[in-house]
């Protein structure tokens, strides 16, 4: 069977890099299931789980936000995120979502602020998402 | 001549003192300049690879009269902005003033000034050229610091204050050698694409990069317009975010260097003034020997 190649890269490293069978994106317009030979699109993507299928393995990444370039061999998913399940430090995450929603509350916060918690916020949520899922 | 030799001895004293702090400050550097050249390599790939997510939207642009977006419309540059990528602190060698030297290219009077970095904002204030705001360089500079300097400059950018926004940064070729340049991040054309913010530094993956696509209709989710208004902006903040590594990278690398020139000089001075205390105190015994023996040839 056809594979096709992902490539996760962050600004600080290439996180993922392999032939695989089924990608599940966080797309701006719902999530999105990428086989083999899918048409080439360009998406932008939300901070979310991506799951990675790969024979009867299934990784489960969490994802920040980014954009998402999909040929019919290739995709590339350039995210400011990229956690592998393991990874996950359950306890941060859950930490930062607090301090987040608390500052949100405070509402003391210029319009900067608020936009970068938020950033903050759903790149923990999404983090909570993937490792709770068990 | 105890005198003397009491001088030397204090000189030595406060050289060694000297080459101890510089030493210091070397070995803080090399740590630095070690994390500031991985961040600056790792960002690497993900620069190359929004370059290429760009290429299609600029094929595209060439059948189309007017620019899909502000930020890819190149108008006539009547007003400039230049953001100066320094450093906070100085003993760092020649990197400032050769960056300073760089500046000289552009005219003050149709000119704006950002400073990252004290020292830029010093030089600029000084020579009196209109220096329009001013952000630290932290220790920690994020994504998040740099997409506020970007946000600035772009600002001004759109409300069409400036026409052109040129960041003059150190380029980081290698430990011993940085390079000032300058490079135009708006508007966004093909032409900087190919090489953008990398330079071509590392040959065999530029090459590759320059090839086409081999898809050039990709169908965008879920539109060009929206997609245009993520991907451009995000284009410019990362661009500048990267040479900011690149010019940390430069800033420790450059500090280590003189520091560790310093201290070297400082090694060399204590061994030309332990020569010379030891010549005068060898003198001064031969004397008192000499002394010693003129008085027994007389008593004798």
């Amino acid at each position: 069977m056809a594979t096709v190649r992902l490539e996760i890269i962050t600004p600080e490293a290439v996180a993922y890099r392999d032939d695989v069978d089924m990608v599940l994106l966080p797309a701006e317009l719902g999530e999105m299931g990428v086989y083999p030979m899918h048409v080439p699109l360009i998406t932008k993507i939300m901070p979310g789980e991506l799951v990675v299928t790969k024979g009867a393995e299934k990784a489960r990444i969490a994802i920040g936000e980014g954009f998402a370039e999909i040929t019919q061999t290739n995709i590339r998913v350039l995210a400011d995120m990229a956690i592998e399940e393991a990874q996950i430090d359950e306890e941060a995450a859950e930490k930062a979502v607090e301090r987040a929603q608390e500052r949100l509350r405070q509402g003391s916060l210029g319009d900067e602020e608020v936009a970068m918690v938020n950033v903050i916020l759903a790149k923990s949520l999404a983090q909570l998402k993937v490792k709770r899922r068990r | 001549m105890a005198a003397n030799t009491r001088d030397i001895r204090r000189r030595i004293k406060s050289v060694k003192n000297t080459a101890q702090i510089t030493k210091a400050m070397q070995m803080v550097a090399a740590s630095k300049m070690r994390k500031a050249q991985q961040a600056a390599i790792a960002s690497r790939p993900y620069a190359e690879e929004l370059s290429r997510l760009l290429r299609p939207f600029i094929d595209m642009l060439g059948d189309e009269d007017r620019a899909p977006h502000p930020l890819m419309d190149s108008r006539e540059v009547k007003r400039e902005l230049v953001l100066v990528l320094s450093t906070d602190k100085g003993l760092c060698g020649a990197l400032n003033t050769n960056l300073f030297r760089e500046l000289s290219q552009f005219d003050p009077a149709k000119t704006d000034f950002v400073c990252v970095g004290r020292k830029g904002a010093q030089f600029l204030v000084r020579s009196k050229c209109s220096v329009i705001a001013e952000f630290d360089l932290k220790d920690n500079f994020s994504f998040h610091h740099a997409q506020t300097v970007a946000k600035f400059c772009m600002e001004e950018y759109m409300k069409g204050k400036v026409d052109r926004i040129t960041v003059a940064y150190s380029d980081f070729v290698n430990t011993l050698t940085q390079i000032p340049s300058t490079r135009i991040v708006a508007p966004v054309h093909s032409f900087d694409l190919g090489a953008t913010a990398l330079d071509g530094k590392n040959d065999e993956t530029s090459g590759a990069k320059i090839t086409p696509p081999d898809v050039t209709e990709y169908l965008l989710e879920p539109n060009k317009d929206t997609l245009l208004d993520e991907l451009l902006p995000h284009f410019v903040f990362f661009k500048i975010y990267h040479l900011v590594l690149e010019s940390r990278a430069s800033e420790h690398s450059a500090r280590m260097v003189a520091m560790k020139n310093a201290t070297d000089n400082a090694k060399q001075i204590i061994k030309d003034l332990t020569l010379e205390y030891n010549k005068i105190r060898q003198a001064s015994i031969t004397t008192e020997i000499l002394e010693i023996a003129t008085a027994q040839m007389v008593l004798s």
